[in-house]
């Protein structure tokens, strides 16, 4: 084993994995972020304030109420997915016709009323759940059990979502209200409904993403930074509303990050998928795979 | 089974239907004819409930469309293919048909539908995996009427659907509209393609500027004078 290792930089490899491992939250989150654009065509700005509250309710949960992970994980998903149907509800519905601008500055001013929301209830205190995961040793490899875990589950999360849009009336009705809202009515299909669902399941994705992160990062009310820009980023790359493209983007931004911080700070990884982001603006500015019409 | 009373529709200012009175009787096959910008597919989706009239009473075997919520009308027995097809281009015919079928009424009948529907169109089974949107016209109007049919309707609007396909083509859809109509189900048909729908239906109405200007069996439209000189070239 250790001889067949021995063939590549094993610093290199590592790096590699690490930046898979990564990549599954970041498709996670892009898959939330795209289904609402995809389906509704607006933008949720807030999408990462959505996982930040559900991170806080992870650590109250854990760590105040003293409640095993295991249960309080899917009690997250579910409420940050009645927030999300509660954010199209109040927020997004009333603005549906409304010009893209005022909806992209709704959602935005969402954003600053959860930050401050947190900041208020919650103190601008780093919090975390004070669960220590092992370290996975492999050949003279490491790799976080966190990070594993967060990937397998980021995993599962996907493949749920892929059953339910292509098995299900349902998720049916998700994928082809884009292609054509004036006669989902013909179908017998209330659009309103559906958006609410959309809404929902795109939270509740927010939330499996809150359940993830909160295994390797701290909680405070500004932690949504590290992942909103990130995941626009990505959805962009891929193609706004495009899932299979934001998938491929968020491995590919995550191995930059992965691979840029192999070579130098992990700070620098980020600069470099910044940098790398831009330049491909010029080349393909609708994304890697643009969205057909 | 259908009933419009003096119903006027239109889009903003303008008004593209003015006191339209029209009856469907369970069983028949009704045409529409007129030329185009008549108000043929306004009136089909006022019917269907796409747009709403501004004056005037549309029933369906006694119940109150308008009173009916859009997305609910279907679940009155009535299937609109619209102008155009309309199809999810990018969706499989299969999930075409799926969402033909998305009523809770129509879906416990899902498996016996599709059976039904790829009975009448052999074709749509061989392309069930195909993007609807890569499919011929021709093949695309079959996966249209299909998907109407999934709901298990009563009465089927057809705008239309002889639109932008090829002679041959044409003929087999009309073809299809007199076997579907065997099946015992109502039709009410839009065409411009005033010979062939005058063939296949029992009665059809003449509409010109939103009005109804003539109505009558198909003989009668046949030999009428203003349907004759109009349409029919003679």
């Amino acid at each position: 084993m250790q001889a067949v290792l021995d063939i590549f930089d094993i610093y290199l490899l590592e790096a590699v994995i690490n930046g898979i491992l990564l990549g599954g939250v970041l498709a996670l989150l892009a898959l939330g972020l795209n289904l609402i654009f995809g389906v509704i065509d607006v933008t949720w700005i807030c999408y990462a304030e959505l996982v930040m509250i559900g991170m806080y309710a992870m650590y109250f949960m854990v760590q105040y109420y003293g409640i095993s992970y295991f249960i309080a994980a899917p009690l997250t998903i579910l409420l940050v997915a009645i927030l999300g149907a509660l954010l199209h509800y109040l927020v997004i519905a009333p603005l549906l016709t409304a010009p893209p601008i005022n909806q992209l500055l709704a959602t935005g001013g969402v954003l600053f009323v959860l930050q401050s929301f947190a900041t208020v209830a919650f103190g601008i205190d780093f919090r975390n759940l004070g669960i220590r995961l092992p370290v996975l040793a492999f050949g003279d490899m490491n790799f976080s059990y966190a990070r594993l875990l967060s990937f397998l589950a980021a995993l599962v999360g996907m493949v749920a979502v892929y059953l339910f849009m292509t098995r299900t009336f349902t998720g049916t009705a998700i994928r082809a209200i884009s292609q054509d809202r004036q006669i989902m009515a013909l179908m017998g299909v209330d659009t309103k409904r559906i958006y609410l669902i959309t809404s929902a399941i795109g939270g509740g994705l927010a939330g499996l993403a809150a359940c993830l992160l909160v295994l390797q990062y701290d909680v405070h009310p500004f932690v949504g930074l590290s992942f909103g820009p990130i995941t626009f980023l990505i959805c962009v790359l891929g193609g706004l509303g495009n899932f299979i493209g934001g998938f491929i983007a968020a491995f590919v931004f995550a191995e930059i990050i992965s691979l840029g911080g192999l070579f130098s700070d992990l700070e620098w990884g980020y600069v470099l998928a910044f940098a790398f982001f831009i330049v491909m603006m010029f080349i393909r500015p609708a994304g890697l795979l643009a969205r057909r019409r | 089974m259908l009933e419009l009373r003096s119903v006027n529709a239109g889009y903003g200012t303008f008004q593209a239907l003015f006191d339209v009175n029209l009856d469907v009787r369970a069983g028949e096959a009704v045409g529409v004819i007129g030329p185009n910008g008549a108000g043929k597919t306004t009136l089909m989706r006022v019917i269907s409930g796409l747009i709403r009239p501004s004056r005037g009473s549309i029933a369906m075997e006694g119940v109150d469309v308008l009173a009916t919520p859009p997305h609910k009308i279907v679940s009155l027995g009535i299937a609109h293919v619209p102008e155009n097809r309309r199809l999810f281009p990018q969706l499989s015919v299969d999930d075409n048909l799926k969402m033909g079928a998305f009523l809770k009424e129509a879906r416990g009948q899902y498996a016996e539908r599709l059976e039904v529907v790829f009975e009448l169109f052999p074709r749509l089974k061989e392309r069930r995996h195909q993007m609807a949107g890569t499919m011929s016209g021709g093949e695309q109007q079959m996966c249209a009427i299909g998907r109407a049919l999934m709901s298990n309707p009563k009465l089927l609007l057809l705008d239309e659907p002889s639109a932008g396909l090829a002679p041959v083509v044409v003929q087999q859809v009309f073809e299809l509209v007199k076997r579907i109509r065997a099946s015992g189900l109502t039709v009410l048909i839009v065409e411009q393609n005033v010979q062939q729908v005058l063939k296949v239906v029992d009665r059809a109405y003449l509409i010109e500027a939103g009005t109804i200007r003539a109505s009558g069996t198909s003989a009668e439209m046949l030999a009428s004078d203003t349907v004759k000189e109009a349409y029919l070239g003679v």
